[in-house]
């Protein structure tokens, strides 16, 4: 039989400097970059007009903007869409302004006519309009931030009550992580925050902890099985005894998600990016987040059980007495 | 061990004939109350799964009471009102399986699936259709009180230049003025009226009045005696310096107690000028659009014009009746909506249930609209849209195609790896994947659920994801096969083990999907539905499934030494 990684054993753990490197090399530059530049919401979030129009003929984005301009409309984004005879134009609210909620009504009848005139009639058609009014945007921006605190304190009483509260608070906090490494990725690549990219952002969330919580099971068996291994010993062994399941459940996910950023179109296409880089992050936060968190809390609260203490206690009585370390697992009851 | 997989067979079989049986398309009998009041079934063909906007094109509405223009007192129960009329509306309107709920106690939410013209539809949907009958201020009221209005205006530092710019301002920033008629706001002339234009009999006499008794003033030369007391004619261009004088004057409270200034619904054209007519009116009306029990579009034989005849219940006729038979020899406006349509007619004699209103040059599809609207009722105050979402139904159709690509390439990459790596069991965990399609879509339509782009990715990417939990398993089996334990032993160790990582890790993400439902509209909640539907059924599968594929397995082969893990 093939198996990947059956008798893996890398040391995972003493690498986590150079992981907390890379993940702060991508999330530090990133978060500067939204803080300056701010995110590129959907008119859903922010009000305003997005219009999707099929040309009949070829033509470019800067003839639409000349024919916009002509009819009124300035600040519209114009923006090719799949094909070249596919367009989006969205003509956003600025936030500051106090707008009259109809204007959201009208700038999709002014796009009409100002393609109309240029173009001629029939030169397109309009394949989707949405226009969100500015106080609809904004009841969604909060509800997405609430949905998305919710999710995490649930996931935190649970592991607490499953686990330890310790392990909560490890998977919370690379939770917490992907949704930076996420964002920032987003940034880098321009995508616009719609509601389908949060309800992305959502499911990584989902299946990063799915993935965190496949190690934790692991830990938590060990720490039973192998009393005598500190803790760092058992996360490596966790991390090792789960990476055959890792590489083939990552496999298989990431052959849908690919499939989907490539057959799936333009409307879904941003889902399916952040789904793929989900992935990469969910699976490197479970062993570079997570379990070093882990680690950490007991070096910092050692407890009753702390490993740590343990282990070096029995180290030292092992030394004293000249018997080898105890590696081989503990008898199975 | 016989009769447990009999008994495992039969649930997994009843799980699969409920799946199927909600997934079978069937005839469903809708009981509604039909135009004449009675009540009658209808049969309507039910296919489960019905694809949502964004797949099969329509349109999305949500509506919120406007309060710009005067707050309305009681917000939950104009809503449910307007609802009511809504959905009259929509139900004449005749569009297959429409929707229109509350959503929340603010707003309504109309869907309204493969609708080819969402402009047409928007309009019924938001017209307020209020209808009331004005006489026209017959004493002269607003025209006495003219030069009062003038010199208030002069006093307040108001010209026509300061409006104008005020109103190019704003039209700049296209907000334009209350009650504005369409394409009123549109264009400004920055000239001051020096020379008179020829305009027609009434400007003429207006224009030899305003010399005879001299009145200046920023307002009054831009007004044109029409051919009837109360009528006035506006130049096109002027038409929003007027409408902004008359608010300023209105706010002034000099307009005459109980007289309101209307503007007509369309614009006449006199030589080469276009105008439209400023009406004031007395503002109590004789009798408004509530007494209407019917309406009709209709052809005038006469002039090919497009007219809406109404009827009024028994009540409402005794009223205009009366009404009608006080004014004999006056004028009398029909308002819709604010706005005068056509020149008030003369009443010759009293009027009882029957009318007419004259729409002028539209079409007949705009009156039967307006007949629709008109009948179904008005709305009890205005509504804007505050989010609509149009799909074209071409669009739906390439993006089912394309979905359609990517969820067999992906089901397809899913099997070759499973069988590539883990070969016969793999085999089981496919056919495994099959009652786990079965059973997710079964799940979708039991809950009546539509099927969104979103949702669809969703699915995909849950076939990504179901396998998980076999993979779990099968690599708890060949841990256990390594420590030399024997295939049975290891099999159901395997099973064993992996629960307790497959039931936590399944429940937290369960949880994170359900906040997602909570805070998703439309399109994300189908999503979020999915994923919840697709995580229990693939922990059904992998976990109750394929242990029974193996239960079987490993009954028809007593000796087995090695499993093909």
């Amino acid at each position: 039989m093939t198996r990947f990684f059956a008798h893996a054993n890398y040391d995972f753990i003493s690498l986590r400097h150079y992981a907390y490197g890379l993940t702060a090399a991508i999330i530090v530059p990133g978060l500067i970059w939204i803080l300056a530049g701010g995110l590129n919401y959907s008119i859903e979030f922010t009000g305003g007009t997005l219009e999707q129009v099929q040309m009949a003929q070829q033509t470019n984005a800067g003839e639409i903007r000349g024919a916009l301009d002509k009819g009124g409309l300035h600040n519209a984004e114009i923006q090719q869409f799949g094909t070249p005879l596919d367009y989006v134009i969205r003509a956003r609210l600025s936030a500051n302004e106090v707008v009259d909620q109809k204007q959201a009504e009208r700038t999709s009848a002014k796009v009409d006519s100002a393609l109309t005139a240029r173009f001629g009639p029939k030169s397109f058609t309009v394949q989707r309009v949405e226009a969100v009014g500015p106080k609809v945007g904004g009841e969604l921006r909060q509800k997405a931030l609430v949905a998305i605190l919710l999710s995490f304190l649930a996931t935190l009483v649970y592991l607490a009550f499953r686990f330890e509260f310790r392990f909560g608070v490890a998977a919370t906090l690379a939770t917490a992580h992907d949704i930076l490494t996420t964002l920032a990725f987003i940034k880098y690549m321009n995508l616009e925050v719609s509601l389908v990219v949060v309800a992305a952002i959502l499911t990584v969330v989902g299946y990063s902890l799915n993935d965190t919580i496949i190690i934790f099971d692991r830990v938590r068996e060990n720490l039973h099985k192998y009393k005598r291994d500190d803790l760092a010993g058992i996360l490596n062994r966790s991390i090792n005894e789960t990476l055959p399941r890792s590489v083939l459940t990552h496999g298989t996910t990431m052959a849908t998600t690919l499939a989907l950023l490539i057959f799936a179109g333009e409307v879904i296409r941003p889902f399916a990016w952040v789904m793929t880089f989900g992935i990469f992050t969910g699976t490197f936060s479970s062993i570079y987040i997570a379990s070093p968190v882990l680690l950490a809390i007991e070096h910092r609260w050692p407890g009753k059980d702390a490993r740590g203490v343990r282990a070096r206690v029995a180290a030292a009585a092992a030394a004293g007495t000249k018997l080898p370390t105890p590696r081989e697992p503990a008898p199975q009851p | 061990m016989l009769d447990s997989i009999r008994a495992r067979l039969i649930v997994i079989g009843i799980l699969a004939a409920i799946a199927v049986f909600s997934l079978w398309p069937r005839d469903v009998k809708i009981r509604t109350r039909g135009s004449d009041g009675l009540m009658h079934d209808t049969t309507e063909r039910r296919v489960a799964l019905k694809e949502g906007l964004d797949l099969q094109g329509g349109i999305h509405l949500g509506l919120e009471l406007d309060q710009s223009k005067g707050k309305v007192p009681n917000v939950a129960d104009a809503i449910d009102r307007a609802l009511k009329v809504i959905r009259t509306r929509i139900d004449e309107f005749g569009v297959a399986e429409p929707l229109v709920q509350k959503l929340g106690s603010t707003r309504i939410i109309v869907e309204l699936p493969g609708l080819k013209d969402p402009a047409r539809a928007k309009a019924i949907v938001q017209r307020s259709a209020f209808l009331q009958f004005e006489m026209t201020d017959k004493e002269g009221l607003f025209r006495g009180g003219l030069a009062a209005m003038d010199r208030a205006l002069s006093a307040a530092g108001v010209t026509e230049r300061s409006v104008g710019l005020a109103v190019a301002d704003s039209a700049h920033r296209a907000a334009a003025g209350a009650g504005l008629p369409p394409g009123g706001a549109a264009s400004v002339e920055q000239i001051l009226g020096g020379a008179k234009p020829d305009t027609g009999r009434g400007a003429r006499r207006e224009a030899a009045k305003t010399s005879d008794t001299t009145l200046t003033g920023p307002l009054s030369p831009l007004l044109f005696q029409g051919t009837m007391p109360g009528e006035f004619m506006v130049q096109q261009e002027k038409v929003a310096i007027v409408s902004r004088m008359i608010e300023q004057v209105d706010s002034l409270r000099l307009l005459p107690r109980g007289i309101v200034m209307r503007w007509g619904a369309q614009p006449l054209s006199r030589g080469a000028r276009g105008y439209l007519s400023l009406y004031a009116l007395v503002e109590r009306p004789i009798i408004t659009g509530e007494e209407l029990t019917d309406a009709r579009a209709q052809l005038d034989p006469l002039t090919n014009q497009a007219v809406v005849n109404f009827t009024l219940s028994r009540r409402g006729g005794r009223t205009f009746e009366r009404e009608t038979g006080k004014h004999i020899g006056d004028n009398m406006a029909i308002v819709l909506d604010n706005l005068v349509q056509s020149q008030p007619p003369v009443i010759r004699g009293q009027i009882s249930t029957h009318g007419q209103i004259e729409l002028g040059n539209s079409s007949l599809q705009e009156a039967q609209d307006l007949a629709l609207v008109l009948k179904a009722g008005a709305l009890p105050a205005p509504l804007q849209i505050v989010e609509e979402r149009t799909v074209g139904p071409t669009l739906g159709k390439d993006s089912i195609h394309d979905a359609t690509i990517a969820a067999t390439v992906a089901v397809l990459l899913v099997i070759v790896v499973m069988v590539g790596y883990y070969r016969r069991a793999g085999a089981l965990a496919v056919a495994a994947l099959v009652l786990y399609a079965l059973y997710t879509l079964g799940g979708l339509a039991a809950l009546n659920a539509t099927l969104t782009l979103p949702g669809v990715a969703g699915f995909v990417l849950s076939v990504g994801i179901a396998v998980d939990a076999n993979v779990l398993i099968f690599e708890r089996i060949r841990e256990e096969l390594a420590l030399g334990k024997s295939v049975r032993l290891a099999i159901d160790a395997g099973y064993k083990m992996a629960m307790n990582a497959i039931v936590d890790s399944n429940v937290s993400t369960i949880l994170t999907a359900a906040f997602l439902f909570q805070f998703g509209t439309g399109p994300v909640k189908g999503f979020a539905v999915t994923l919840i539907l697709g995580i229990i059924a693939s922990m059904i599968t992998a976990i109750y499934v394929t242990r029974t594929f193996y239960m079987i397995y490993l009954e028809r082969r007593p000796g087995l030494q090695t499993l093909s893990i």
